[in-house]
């Protein structure tokens, strides 16, 4: 029984560290602090801004380097994935979120209020970050996000 | 009760309620938007890691093949030095231009106008034609001559000077890099830290504006040889290729005059005395006088370095060299051991032309390149106080940006072939190096959409090209990685664990990959977790289905070994060999890899390929009969 638990335990220690290594350019364990959020969310996980920053208090060096350690970073994020924290957003959440913006509910948000929402309320857009979206996202004929048509696309990309 | 929030600026009321839901909705858009951005990320690193990983092993693989191209580059259609005495009129003489060539037509000596010509004339996709290029050669041979083996500069009178990277054959950044920074003029001082040939397609347009422009301002048109400026890379990575299929008869004379001229391309560039300019890197032997010494027009073609690593190896013994006889050795006949001052020569150049900075201190043999070695801080910095020097600018390795800053600002790696792997791989750079020496870096990024691709659609042409490249070389490792599946496997269920697989997959291949992210891509689940291992192969299949599976991989997997094979041997570059020949040549490369091969499969394989049974193989067709073929092509470029 105890085996087949360090089993999945081993498995899952690999599997952050394949995902570290990716983001591990001089290859010496050690990533830039910046890339945590990569690094997370690419083993599945969806922690908001906030919980990011909770997260690297407890890998990050008694003095900020700028570089998180590996071996500071395996416990934590093993506990994240044994924990199941930052639970991914199913597509129909998501899709009730974009509705919520969507006030007159005609199936699209117009690019000024996806602007005004997405760089003002929540956890603010960067002015990079926003472009990016509205560069895929953007009906440029309409002005418009037509937001199912966006989500299928991304969601597509993915399989 | 409702409570309602008034917005002063819009005149506004909306419920509490609806504000917080509007605040809830964006940070989960917002999560869920990082989230697809990291992915992409990821995706995008581990694509490139893919290419390099692959790439590197290549330059692995031709280690092992690198003695038996030594011995057969011996083989009388090609070791031959183009005579020392040929000169521009005779060219004239020899070679005629008909009226019906409408390029350019160059007159020597060259002048501005001429190198306007040429740019003008390959934005167009022409050709120059061969009697210009055999002259062009020759005059840049005549005067590279002339040139120490480390070139010295000044920035004097306020010059910018320019440092461009590898280009491998990408005549659009080299355009692109004029358009952005000027022709090189004497206003206007470039240095190109080698290997301008090889991978791309336009390597031959690449080194004859290159060398133009060197021969019209010579003091202010620098060139640093690259590893890839060297005979036996070209017949691998498709310089040879080029030049036999645009100059057909003349391509072997150029070829010559070309292996000549590379011989003759300075070793480094040194500006103020302070900043060190050389393709590769360095290592803890390096010695800037002794390489400014040696003879580097000697020393043509990197020799394998099996014979390197005993020289080193004798070197540590005792801790000085041993000499070695030059005459009685075990190697095949027609070649004799080199003396051992040239071993030293050769380490020399092979440390500045293959090494890589690393961030670990120390000086390690550089395994993935399998040549020169990897240089950490340290060796940097005792490099740095023994000669005086504040910077080294090198090449040599791909980097997304095209730039890399490493050892705390004293090397600068800089690439200008931009999209190296694939459409949207990375950015070019180059470097503009102010009088206080302090470097500015300017990039770019060539496309041939006309809509600039966004972000998504970069990765997946990237991924899909590169996960294309890995189920290649899977299908090319089939029965080494069956067995090593069905080692774990063993009751034969045809299924094991994800970690088994993974672990499979990195011994057989010897690619450091994140082979767990990777999965999903390259192999089917069952229901329970586990990996079905045999569907990594479906979707796969040669071209030419055979009874002969084992051999089919072999040659597969050596497709590009054989190419150069039959390159050397095919000496009048028609395209066919004989079957003799071929035969011959499979047996003595078969046994030299130590792989057994039945005489019989071999012929009927041969015969089948024969297709006018007239005694010649037209290789070309041959080797594409092993080309791996996907079943299934992903959308790969919509």
């Amino acid at each position: 029984m105890a085996s087949r638990k360090d089993g999945a335990v081993a498995e899952i220690e690999k599997k952050i560290i394949e995902a570290f290594e990716v983001f591990d350019h001089e290859c010496n364990k050690t990533v830039d602090v910046r890339e945590i959020g990569s690094i997370v969310r690419s083993l599945g996980c969806f922690p908001t801004e906030a919980e990011l920053h909770e997260l690297l208090a407890k890998v990050e060096e008694e003095e900020p380097t700028g570089y998180i350690n590996l071996e500071k970073f395996l416990p934590v994020m093993t506990k994240v994935l044994l924990d199941r924290s930052y639970q991914p957003i199913p597509e129909d959440v998501l899709l009730h979120a974009f509705e919520a913006l969507d006030e007159n509910k005609c199936g699209y948000i117009t690019k000024e209020e996806l602007i005004k929402y997405l760089t003002e309320e929540g956890e603010p857009f960067t002015e990079e970050e926003m472009e990016d979206m509205l560069s895929t996202a953007l009906d440029p004929e309409t002005n418009t996000v037509r937001y199912r048509d966006y989500i299928s696309m991304m969601i597509v990309d993915e399989t | 009760m409702c409570v309602f929030i008034v917005d002063y600026t819009t005149s506004m009321c909306t419920p509490l309620l609806s504000v917080l839901t509007a605040i809830r909705a964006a940070i989960l858009i917002q999560n869920w938007y990082r989230f697809t951005k990291a992915r992409l990320e990821t995706r995008r690193r581990y694509s490139l890691s893919i290419f390099q990983s692959i790439e590197y092993a290549d330059e692995q693989d031709q280690l092992q093949v690198c003695n038996f191209h030594f011995f057969l580059y011996k083989h009388p259609g090609v070791s031959q030095v183009v005579d020392e005495g040929l000169s521009l009129t005779e060219f004239e003489n020899k070679i005629d231009v008909p009226d019906s060539y409408y390029g350019p037509r160059l007159s020597f000596p060259l002048t501005v106008e001429d190198a306007n010509a040429l740019l003008h004339a390959f934005r167009n996709e022409q050709l120059l034609h061969a009697r210009y290029v055999l002259q062009l050669l020759c005059e840049t041979r005549r005067v590279l001559k002339e040139m120490p083996n480390i070139t010295h500069l000044s920035t004097s009178y306020s010059k910018e000077i320019t440092v461009c990277g590898d280009l491998h054959g990408n005549l659009d950044d080299l355009l692109l890099i004029f358009y952005k920074n000027g022709l090189p003029s004497e206003q206007n001082p470039y240095v190109f830290n080698g290997d301008f040939v090889d991978r791309g397609k336009n390597s031959m347009e690449i080194l004859i504006i290159l060398f133009a422009f060197l021969l019209i301002y010579p003091n202010d048109l620098h060139l640093n040889r690259g590893n890839h400026e060297d005979y036996i890379m070209n017949l691998r990575y498709g310089f040879t290729k080029e030049v036999s299929k645009k100059y057909k008869d003349h391509g072997k004379l150029i070829l010559c005059l070309l292996r000549d001229v590379f011989s003759w391309l300075p070793l480094a560039t040194i500006i103020d005395s302070k900043v060190l300019i050389l393709h590769g890197g360095i290592s803890d032997t390096t010695d800037l006088d002794f390489l400014n010494a040696l003879e580097r027009n000697e020393l043509k073609e990197r020799i394998p370095t099996t014979r390197l690593s005993k020289h080193i190896a004798n070197q540590n013994v005792a801790g000085k060299t041993q000499h070695i006889s030059s005459s009685g050795s075990t190697e095949p006949s027609g070649s004799n051991l080199p003396p051992d001052h040239a071993l030293e020569e050769w380490k020399q150049i092979l440390d500045i032309l293959w090494s890589d900075p690393r961030s670990q201190n120390g000086c390690t043999p550089n395994k993935s390149r399998g040549g020169g070695c990897y240089f950490g801080p340290d060796v940097t910095a005792k490099l740095f106080e023994r000669y005086n020097l504040k910077m080294l600018i090198r090449s040599h390795e791909f980097k997304p940006e095209g730039y890399e800053i490493s050892h705390d600002g004293k090397v600068i790696t800089i690439f200008s072939a931009s999209n190296y792997y694939e459409e949207g791989s990375n950015r070019g750079a180059y470097i503009k190096l102010n009088p206080e020496l302090i470097p500015r870096f300017v990039q770019y990024q060539v496309s041939k959409y006309t809509r600039r691709q966004n972000l998504q659609e970069r990765v997946g042409t990237i991924e899909s090209s590169a996960l294309k490249s890995l189920r290649e070389k899977i299908y090319a490792h089939r029965s080494e990685l069956t067995s090593a599946f069905a080692q774990y496997d063993l009751n034969s269920t045809g299924r094991i664990s994800v970690s088994d697989w993974a672990a499979a997959m990195e011994s057989v291949l010897q690619l450091e990959l994140p082979w767990r992210m990777l999965r999903a891509q390259l192999v089917q689940m069952t229901p329970n977790g586990e990996a079905d291992y045999m569907s990594c192969f479906y979707d796969l299949k040669i071209g030419q289905p055979t009874k002969e599976p084992a051999l089919v991989e072999t040659l597969c997997r050596y497709r590009r070994d054989l190419e150069i094979i039959f390159n050397i041997i095919d000496k009048d570059h028609s395209g066919l060999i004989s079957l003799e020949e071929f035969g011959q040549t499979w047996k003595l490369f078969a046994s030299h890899l130590g792989i057994d091969m039945y005489d019989e499969s071999l012929d009927k394989l041969v015969l089948s390929i024969d297709y006018n049974k007239d005694g010649h193989i037209d290789f070309n067709e041959f080797l594409e009969a092993f080309h791996v073929v996907h079943r299934l092509e992903k959308k790969a470029n919509s």
